[in-house]
């Protein structure tokens, strides 16, 4: 979706904040909501897709006005709401009013290091042969969907270039296409498409610029260079 | 210490409370007590392992992973080749692997070239060897411009570039991340890959910065 998260090449938001000698968390709240985001992660009743999903669909005011991890607590709210999990009632007073779900996984402690070194490859074996080469000229398709998707406006109708295939990944617009497990893991080709600063954003721009996406295949056009 | 107990502790000297009376807690902080309490209850999360988590990055998975890469790359021609080609084997090899790093790439900085990594459509970084992004990475302001005008970004950081150096921007838009490996800093030929990693900050990883410059020799001396 063309949403407020979006945000390359916007303009508007001022300087970048940085604070000298950042602690990891400002608040006792942000671990907890971090490590509460990434155990409910391992559930299974989503997938990370979805997840962004959830977060990018807030409404763009709720969406500006909140802190990075309010935005993640907001939006593993909305996945649990989803899929009947809690409650509002429940949310809002922390007491259980409805039994749980079955879930297909609980995050224990014992299991988190691994879980943690593990991670989640999104890698898979090709169905097809990769349609473009490192080289070759590509237009990134001028794509607006309602979905959850990882193309990012600022970049699409422009020409680009293939810098490098990565293999067949797991295509995150179709990741996040349906809900609830069995999700459609389906993998496609993806590209590091390079775009010169000033196909991007016109004479007199930065002509020693060069920006890049990862794009996955159906995001991209052969075009004539 | 994070509890070890499985219900939430919530006591007034428990390390999660250290500077707030029950009085005072922000909306955010009830919230997700509230939510945290909530989801022990229903059995959907164990305490435990969510203070492993927190652990995990609070003491043993941040910058100073990525730094050992980097050191390592300075120091051994072979690894640095290793690196560049397949990041993710490499890094692995030092230990490094896992959630937000399962495909790594290595880009490096030359004389001539900068490289700089955002992630315009959320906040993805390579936690394995960087642990969790700074609040400025996941910033509107970072975000937005990082792609645009990048130049002045990272006059933002104190860092301006020579005019003739070209910049080459990574948006980490799939599950491919990113680490960028700085210019090795004059002077530190022959350091061992221990003190070369004491120069190797988060930022010039990200490429909002340069690796140190070693300290001058009447630092070293005196």
């Amino acid at each position: 979706m063309n949403g407020i998260h979006d945000m390359g090449g916007m303009q508007g938001f001022g300087r970048v904040q940085i604070e000298p000698d950042e602690a990891l968390f400002h608040t006792p709240w942000e671990s907890r909501a971090m490590a509460i985001t990434v155990a409910m992660g391992a559930s299974g009743q989503w997938n990370i897709d979805l997840s962004r999903s959830a977060r990018e669909s807030l409404p763009p005011p709720v969406y500006l006005s909140s802190s990075y991890y309010e935005i993640w607590i907001r939006g593993l709210e909305k996945l649990m709401l989803e899929r009947g999990m809690v409650s509002h009632a429940e949310l809002q007073t922390g007491s259980m009013q409805q039994a749980p779900i079955a879930i297909a996984h609980v995050l224990r402690k014992e299991t988190v290091d691994a879980a943690l070194k593990t991670g989640s490859p999104t890698h898979r074996p090709a169905a097809s042969t990769a349609q473009f080469k490192v080289g070759d000229s590509v237009r990134a398709r001028n794509l607006n969907p309602q979905g959850h998707t990882r193309l990012p406006r600022y970049v699409r109708g422009h020409l680009g270039t293939v810098q490098a295939v990565h293999g067949a990944h797991v295509f995150a617009d179709q990741h996040a296409s349906k809900p609830m497990p069995p999700f459609d893991d389906t993998a496609q080709w993806l590209y590091t498409v390079v775009f010169e600063g000033t196909e991007l954003w016109g004479p007199g721009s930065d002509a020693l610029l060069q920006v890049s996406v990862d794009a996955w295949e159906s995001y991209l056009e052969a075009a004539a260079p | 210490m994070p509890s070890p107990s499985h219900e939430p502790d919530y006591s007034p000297d428990h390390p999660h409370d250290h500077s707030h009376a029950s009085s005072t807690l922000s909306p955010m902080e009830l919230r997700v007590r509230a939510l945290e309490t909530l989801l022990t209850r229903k059995g959907y999360i164990d305490t435990a392992a969510l203070d492993r988590i927190i652990e995990t990055y609070e003491t043993q998975v941040g910058p100073h992973n990525g730094a050992k890469v980097v050191a390592k790359a300075w120091s051994e021609p072979e690894f640095r080749a290793w690196l560049l080609k397949d990041a993710t084997s490499a890094i692995a090899s030092l230990g490094f692997t896992g959630r937000q790093g399962e495909h790594m790439v290595a880009v490096e900085n030359t004389p001539s070239q900068h490289n700089m990594v955002v992630c315009t459509l959320c906040s993805c970084y390579p936690w394995p060897i960087l642990g969790l992004p700074p609040v400025w990475y996941k910033s509107a302001a970072y975000r937005s411009r990082a792609v645009i005008e990048p130049r002045k970004v990272l006059a933002d950081f104190g860092l301006r570039l020579p005019e003739a150096t070209a910049l080459r921007v990574w948006d980490s838009t799939a599950e491919v991340r990113y680490l960028v490996l700085p210019l090795q800093p004059e002077g530190t030929q022959g350091w061992s890959e221990d003190q070369l990693a004491t120069l190797v900050t988060r930022d010039a990883m990200i490429g909002t910065g340069l690796a140190l410059a070693p300290p001058s020799p009447a630092q070293v001396s005196a």
